[in-house]
């Protein structure tokens, strides 16, 4: 027997633990419980180790994010940076396609309200050379564009067409030394020629050291060079130092100032007034009269049409031929002239009633500035109301001429010092002196003037 | 007979030397099994198919060519298994016990050294197992479960590739005679 289990020792074991577990599994099924403390001793001795196991994972995870991984925060790190820059690119493209957006709206707004008829053009290369400033514009002679023509954007002008070609052109650059222009000052009006130097500023050559030309100033084209048309911005003087002959000037062109892309090629130059200083644009003050002032408003001054000094003497005139029943222009042989002695003397014309309808003559009241009986404030008036209309009766101007001429070799005293002679033929056309004198004044009513 | 210029085959139980292993062995490898089993496939799934105590089973039973020590470890470690699963205590136990039995007769006959046999044991092992456990599973538990042949041979083949290498790597922790 003995032997016989030492024979199957192998299978009775085999057999004997088989059948334990039978039973533990039958146990367990049929109960639905089964020995617990197997499953305590088993959680008990795995559970710790998965415990620590754990925390050495948790541990070395978290080393491992926190320090190896460092690595893939460097790369992340590079791949934000290469994401920034690309960001930053596509940022500065946009601004680049704001700007020229916005480089074309001035182009257009400029090419529309600009008298000079232009084309529109875009650079699409320099020119070689290192000191060279030379542009390809993408317009040529099909265009209409020639060789000289200018180029100018809305800030200023730019250069000039220098060849031109049948789809593009060659524009040197103001800042090109062969460049130069002919330039006059904003406030003096001082001429120049604007020359390149090749380098950012441009000197204006050829003004004289007397001239007055201040840092700051406004320089525009003169037109004088036919190629930019008169009043188109050129830049503002920045640098001005005494010279002989000529002073040192220094312009910084304002045509390039925001960069240089699309332009206008002046096809048709059209001359345009140059602006006026900012200073002289000021508007003057001239407060109202006091109160119980006696002088007169400028309204309640003399008439209109006695604005002139040459009218004052056409009313003289007239007043000294009526006194003395004397027509001008109808003077038959034998007739006696007239006495031209007692013109400007009211006291010897016997206060004429002419002078009496009309106080505010100037014949009456002649016009000098020392007496107080002066018409009222013509310092201020006259030169703020219209121009005078021309006077209801001229004086009929005679064909003869010795019937208008002086009998008195001296000449009649003069009413002013800026009144023509009375010799010289105020009789025989007094309007033509009324119109040297003043332009403005107007044609007469007989329509006698030359 | 040769295989390979080599003897597979052991003419006597003489012929096949005993390993022996440090008793701690015995205890951290199993429970490393285990713990391998139930807690590697929380961070990677596609490593659930490794049956790892079945193949340290294997090894121990057919490296310690003793039927009894074989069918102790397997009923030990197939008691664990059942003790961390939410089966009945004894499914896993039954099943390891007869595989570490049959391997450590196996063991005995073949030479276990070699890595064509280790391979075969491996998928040999690992089908049976899985088909015992499915009879059993549907005889003593009234489970009807499915048994996948083509899925359940390619695991088979997976895991005792597996099993080559874990066998090589437990080889190292043999005590030198």
């Amino acid at each position: 027997m003995e032997s016989l289990l030492n024979r199957y020792r192998n299978i009775t074991v085999l057999l004997l633990v088989i059948m334990a577990q039978l039973v533990l599994l039958a146990v367990s099924a049929k109960n639905d419980q089964d020995v617990r403390f197997i499953r305590i001793w088993t959680v008990t001795a795995v559970t710790p180790v998965a415990r620590i196991i754990e925390g050495m994972r948790g541990g070395g995870s978290g080393f491992f994010h926190n320090y190896i991984l460092l690595h893939d925060t460097n790369a992340e790190n590079r791949r934000l940076h290469a994401e920034l820059d690309r960001m930053k690119m596509e940022n500065v493209f946009l601004k680049n396609e704001l700007n020229t957006s916005e480089r074309a709206k001035a182009l257009q707004v400029f090419q529309q309200h600009t008298p000079s008829r232009t084309v529109a053009a875009t650079i699409i290369a320099t020119g070689a050379g290192s000191n060279s400033k030379v542009v390809f514009v993408d317009r040529g002679t099909v265009s209409g564009v020639q060789r000289g023509m200018g180029v100018v954007t809305p800030d200023g002008i730019v250069g000039k067409v220098t060849a031109a070609y049948p789809t593009a052109s060659q524009v040197l650059l103001i800042t090109d030394p062969d460049f130069a222009a002919g330039v006059v000052t904003e406030k003096g009006q001082v001429h120049g020629t604007l020359k390149g130097q090749g380098t950012p500023e441009c000197k204006v050559d050829y003004v004289a050291f007397e001239e007055k030309v201040e840092p700051g100033e406004w320089v525009y084209t003169s037109g004088d060079d036919r190629i930019f048309p008169r009043g188109f911005r050129v830049g503002i003087v920045k640098v001005v130092r005494p010279g002989q002959p000529f002073k040192e000037i220094l312009v910084e062109p304002s045509g390039m100032e925001r960069g240089l892309e699309d332009v206008l090629i002046l096809i048709e130059g059209v001359h345009q007034r140059i602006p006026d200083a900012p200073s002289g644009m000021q508007p003057i003050y001239i407060a109202s009269p006091p109160p119980g002032s006696e002088s007169k408003p400028a309204d309640a001054a003399a008439p209109a049409s006695l604005g002139t000094e040459a009218d004052r003497l056409r009313t003289q005139y007239q007043t000294l031929g009526e006194e003395q029943k004397h027509t001008y222009g109808d003077n038959p042989p034998g007739a006696k002239p007239v006495d031209f002695t007692r013109l400007g003397n009211p006291a010897a014309a016997g206060q004429s009633p002419a002078a009496g309808k009309n106080p505010a003559s100037p014949a009456v009241a002649p016009p000098n500035p020392g007496t107080g009986n002066n018409p009222p404030s013509p310092a201020i008036a006259p030169a703020i109301a219209p121009p005078a209309a021309p006077p209801a009766t001229p004086p009929k101007t005679g064909t003869g001429g010795a019937g208008g001429t002086p009998g008195n070799p001296s000449g009649p005293p003069s009413p002013t010092k800026s009144a023509p002679p009375p010799a010289a033929a105020p009789a025989k056309n007094p309007p033509d002196a009324a119109r040297r004198l003043n332009p403005s004044a107007g044609p007469s009513a007989g329509g006698q003037l030359r | 007979m040769t295989y390979s210029g080599e003897r597979i085959l052991l003419s006597s139980q003489r012929e096949g030397q005993v390993s022996r292993f440090r008793t701690w062995v015995f205890l951290v490898v199993p429970l490393l099994a285990i713990l391998f089993q139930v807690y590697i496939p929380m961070f990677f799934p596609f490593l659930s198919f490794l049956e790892m105590p079945l193949l340290v089973v294997v090894y121990f039973a057919i490296m310690r060519r003793n039927q009894i020590s074989g069918l102790t470890v397997g009923a030990l470690v197939g008691l664990a298994q059942d003790s961390l699963s939410k089966n009945p205590l004894g499914m896993f136990g039954i099943v390891n016990t007869l595989v570490g039995y049959f391997a450590a007769s196996v063991g005995v006959r073949l030479d276990v050294e070699h890595g064509l046999i280790r391979l075969l044991l491996g998928f040999f092992f690992y089908l049976f197992h899985q088909f015992l456990y499915w009879v059993m599973a549907r005889a003593l538990l009234g489970q009807q479960m499915a048994f996948d042949l083509p899925r359940t041979a390619v695991l088979a083949a997976l895991n005792a590739v597996v099993g080559v290498a874990l066998f090589h790597m437990l080889d190292k922790l043999k005590e030198r005679t």
